[in-house]
Parts: C-alpha cells; sequence; structure tokens
C-alpha cells in the first residue's frame, strides 16, 4: 500500500470516527428540537444561534459535575460498564460504506472503514457485544433497580436478536453475500431491498428500535418503575457516556437500516450525474465529486431514520414488559421465519417479491382478527344488555 | 509476526481460563470466560476464518454467555453466601479432575495433528462462500446421514 492511499484510509477512518461522534451529539441537540416541535415549544434556544451550541454546554456540565462511585460497588466494573457501552457503539462504523469509491493516484481508495467478507456478520456481533455495557455496568452498582434495569435490557436484547437475525437472513438469500458494500452494490438502478424485502424492512427496523433502547421499548430506563434504571447509579461523564453511546447507537442503526434497505449511497439518476460530472470537471476530479454527492445522499437516508427514531419516540408510549416479550417471540419471530421461506420460494421461482405476499398475509390476519375481536365484543354488550 | 502474535494470544487465552477457574465471584468468572471467549475468536481470525471468528463472537460472546452472566446475576452469589463443602467431596473433586486430565493426555498425547502441502493449501477456505460450499456440497451427505442416525 502507498503512503498517499494509506493517508487517506486513515484520513477517511479519522473522519468517520469524527462524524460519528458529531452526529450523536448533535442527535441530542435534534431529539430536543423534535421533541419541542412536536409538542409545541421552542426548545433550546439559549447557547449560541437557535441554541446549537446547546449539546457542547451539555458535555461542559457533565465533565465538570462530581464523579461518584457507590461504596459497595465494585469499582473496576462500574467505570468498565460505561466504557463498555461507548466501544461496542463506536465499533459497529468500521463495515458501513458511506460512499464509493474515491480516485487518488489513479487508485480506487473505498469511503469506508474495512470492506471485509462478513460485513453484516461483524455488525451483528458488535450489536450483541453492546448488552455487555448495561449489563455490568447494573450489576456493578449494587442497587436492585439498576439489576433490574439492566436484566431487562439483557432479556430485551436476546429477544429482538433474533428476531434481527432471521429478518437480514432474507435479505442475504436475495443478496448471496455478507458484504455491506456489495449489498449496496446490487441495489443500484432504485432495485432497493425495501421494495422486494417490505416484512423484513419493518422487522429489523423494530428490532434496531428494541437494541437501542429507544421508546417505545425503552424499558430498562423505565423511570416510572425503576428509578432510572441500570444507570441510576451513574452520575458525571459516565452517565454521560451510557447516554450518548445510545445516541451513538441510533446514528448506526440508522446507516445500517439505510445500507441494507434504501440502497445505501445510491441515488435515482446517479449515472447521469456521474457521467455530466466526468464530462465536466474531468475524470478524475468528476469522480470525487460523484461519490461525494453519493456520501451526501447516505447521510440524508440516515438521518431521515434519526428523525424516524425521535419521532416514534414522541408518538408512541412504553410498552408493558409482558407486551414486550409477546411482541417479540410470538408475533416478530414466526413473521420473520414465515418470511425466509417465502423469501426462498420466490428465489426458486426466479421472482423478488414475493415478500409481498407476507404482507398481504399479515393485513389478512389483522383484518380477520379485528373483526373477530370486534364481534366477540359486540357480543358480550349484548349478553350484558340481556 | 503471526508466531508472536499466536504466542501472545494463547498466552492471554490461557490466562483468562485460569483466572475462570481462580476467581471467587462468579461474575468475574463469566466475565474472564467471555475475555477466553475472544481470545480462542482471534485464534480463529489468525487462522483466517473469518466466519467462524463472527460465529464464535455472536453465539458464544453474544448469546450463551449472556444467558450465564444472566442467571449468575439472578442468583447474586456472594463469597460469604458460599456454602463450606467437606473435605472429602474436595477430595472426590480433585480425583475426578485428576482422572480427567489423565485420559486426556493419554488420548492427546499421540495424537496425529495432520499437516498440510503449502503448495496446495486454499488459505481462503475459511471465508464464508467457500466454507458455504465444503458445508453444503462435499459435506452435505454426511451431515444428512449423521443428522439420520442421531
Amino acid at each position: 500500500m502507498e503512503l498517499s492511499i494509506l493517508i487517506v484510509k486513515s484520513l477517511i477512518i479519522l473522519v468517520i470516527f469524527g462524524i460519528t461522534l458529531l452526529i450523536a451529539t448533535y442527535s441530542t441537540y435534534a431529539e430536543r428540537k423534535v421533541a419541542a416541535f412536536l409538542q409545541d415549544r421552542p426548545g433550546p434556544n439559549r447557547a449560541g444561534p437557535f441554541g446549537l451550541l446547546q449539546p457542547i454546554a451539555d458535555a461542559g456540565k457533565m465533565f465538570f459535575k462530581e464523579e461518584f462511585i457507590p461504596r459497595q460497588a465494585s469499582t473496576w466494573l462500574f467505570i468498565l460498564g460505561p466504557c463498555l457501552a461507548m466501544i461496542t457503539a463506536l465499533m459497529s462504523s468500521a463495515v458501513v460504506p458511506f460512499g464509493d469509491t474515491i480516485l487518488v493516484d489513479g487508485k480506487e481508495v473505498m469511503v469506508q472503514g474495512i470492506d471485509v467478507n462478513i460485513g453484516l456478520l461483524y455488525v451483528f456481533g458488535v450489536v450483541s457485544l453492546g448488552v455487555y455495557g448495561i449489563m455490568i455496568g447494573g450489576w456493578a452498582s449494587n442497587n436492585k433497580f439498576s439489576l433490574l434495569g439492566a436484566i431487562r435490557a439483557a432479556s430485551q436484547n436476546i429477544s429482538y436478536e433474533l428476531a434481527m437475525g432471521l429478518s437480514i437472513i432474507a435479505i442475504l438469500m436475495m443478496s448471496g453475500s455478507l458484504s455491506l458494500r456489495t449489498i449496496v452494490e446490487q441495489q443500484h438502478g432504485m432495485n432497493w431491498n425495501i421494495l422486494y424485502q417490505p416484512v423484513g424492512f419493518i422487522l429489523f427496523l423494530t428490532c434496531a428500535f428494541a437494541e437501542c433502547n429507544r421508546t417505545p421499548f425503552d424499558l430498562p430506563e423505565c423511570e416510572t418503575e425503576l428509578i432510572g434504571g441500570y444507570h441510576t447509579e451513574y452520575s458525571s461523564m459516565k452517565l454521560g457516556f451510557y447516554l450518548f453511546a445510545e445516541y451513538i447507537n441510533m446514528f448506526i442503526s440508522s446507516a445500517v437500516i439505510s445500507t441494507l434497505y434504501f440502497g445505501g449511497y445510491n441515488y435515482p439518476g446517479m449515472d447521469w450525474v456521474r457521467e455530466t460530472l466526468t464530462g465536466s470537471l474531468g475524470a478524475v476530479a468528476g469522480h470525487n465529486v460523484a461519490t461525494l454527492i453519493g456520501t451526501i445522499v447516505f447521510f440524508g437516508k440516515t438521518f431521515f431514520f434519526i428523525f424516524f427514531f425521535m419521532w416514534v419516540r414522541w408518538t408512541l408510549p412504553r410498552f408493558r414488559y409482558d407486551q414486550l416479550m409477546n411482541l417479540g417471540w410470538k408475533s416478530m419471530i414466526p413473521i420473520a421465519i414465515l418470511n425466509i421461506l417465502l423469501t426462498g420460494a420466490g428465489l426458486l421461482l426466479n421472482t423478488k417479491l414475493m415478500s409481498w405476499v407476507m404482507v398481504v398475509i399479515i393485513v389478512l390476519v389483522v383484518v380477520v382478527q379485528g373483526a373477530v375481536a370486534n364481534k366477540k365484543r359486540a357480543q358480550t354488550q349484548s349478553y350484558s344488555k340481556a | 509476526m503471526a508466531d508472536k502474535t499466536f504466542y501472545f494470544l494463547t498466552f492471554l487465552t490461557l490466562l483468562f481460563a485460569l483466572l475462570v477457574v481462580f476467581s471467587k465471584n462468579p461474575v468475574y468468572s463469566v466475565l474472564y470466560l467471555i475475555l477466553t471467549i475472544f481470545c480462542l475468536s482471534g485464534h480463529y481470525l489468525l487462522l483466517n476464518a473469518q466466519f467462524l471468528f463472527a460465529v464464535n463472537i455472536i453465539v458464544y460472546a453474544g448469546a450463551i454467555m449472556v444467558l450465564f452472566l444472566f442467571v449468575i446475576m439472578f442468583l447474586n452469589l456472594r463469597e460469604d453466601a458460599e456454602p463450606q463443602k467437606s473435605t472429602a467431596s474436595k477430595l472426590a473433586a480433585v480425583v475426578a479432575g485428576g482422572m480427567l486430565l489423565v485420559v486426556m493426555v493419554a488420548a492427546l498425547r499421540r495424537v496425529d495433528a495432520g499437516s498440510y502441502n503449502p503448495a496446495t493449501y486454499n488459505s481462503q477456505i475459511g471465508l464464508v462462500e467457500n466454507l458455504g460450499k465444503v458445508f453444503l456440497g462435499t459435506f452435505c451427505c454426511r451431515l444428512n446421514w449423521l443428522r439420520s442416525c442421531s
């Protein structure tokens, strides 16, 4: 590997790291602004223009607060908890393809940390490790509420990981590759997976919510039942890292969703844009500018999903715990398995659209169930009248 | 370079494995076991078996060990709550463990680790595409046969 390519590659990795942190920081600001918009109030607007310096002020406040470690806590694990949460959150951005290639010295360098042929499994492995930060922190606090929060987090993550893995398998069967870059390249020319895997997309999105511990699945930090959940005993920047890790996870899952289902850096008419740019700016500059536009489009998609996370947070109420488990085990996993079977049948019949049959089945089941429930309700009402 | 990495990784694996046994607190034991599994995954990576690496982390470190930790946290074992074992049971445990060691050493002493021919060896065999072909191609019938036997 030549030196210039090495420098460009390290720059890309550093930039990805920095952008991840920056987006997570400003997600906190965006969350408060979105919340304010949905609740018809101005939101943070004192620090800087439009309150843009608010996240920095918050971080400063967090750093200068008192570090407190409970006397009965196991000190090292107490410190290890937030560190692990942060590390696992940051690790998964390494394999996400943020853009096409850039030309340096006549060689193509990918806008991506690493392109491994187990990309998706890597993301999945890192996500499955994410629960350790919460569990260790919750246990080390030596507080029953923290422990309950940690155990809720663990059982929730394990339950929804299954459905998540199964919904990914349908994508893998269609693409035949685990590399995220290959999956993106196959979606070139409006062949976005959302058109072929609507059910898989909804399953994956729901599981992403559960894996990030976001509302409506934020039972690990349910204030009304558990005080503060697994981070009850945490203060200062250790608490800050836990909260921050949640926002990083949100960004990464949005990025992965737009990679898997929404074509990544592909956008309609990108070939025309590339040809026009290479025609007017020359081969190298045109290619690089076209890649830049693709990356911007990718971030646009990602930001939409981050907004979606916040939108849902202020729209849906929190689940009860048994509802959460019923949804995970009794609805999502059977649907995911059926989806795999139908996708497989579709691949044998040479059609990618088989997953839509699943949509029809689900709609039918819901309609029939609703009708039956209505009938029952009408019956009980007529009984009570008689 | 690869040699040194291997020895370092092996040292770490054995160290964490020993710490699993010698830790007083069962939660620490589980955490050391997770580190041991990570080191074993590192060995897979050294052998260029990326798929096994990922699957080992997802299944063992990500799922099974979470369940272990889950159960042990629920039980909330403390050092003072640990029941005192009698000398006879300790002696029995030592004898049983020693017997297992003898059996293992006897079985593994003369084992032929096999060798490979560098000229014909396919270093890409551990990648997921090749592994899938081997699994569902060459060994497909044998897997089915094993399943019908069990």
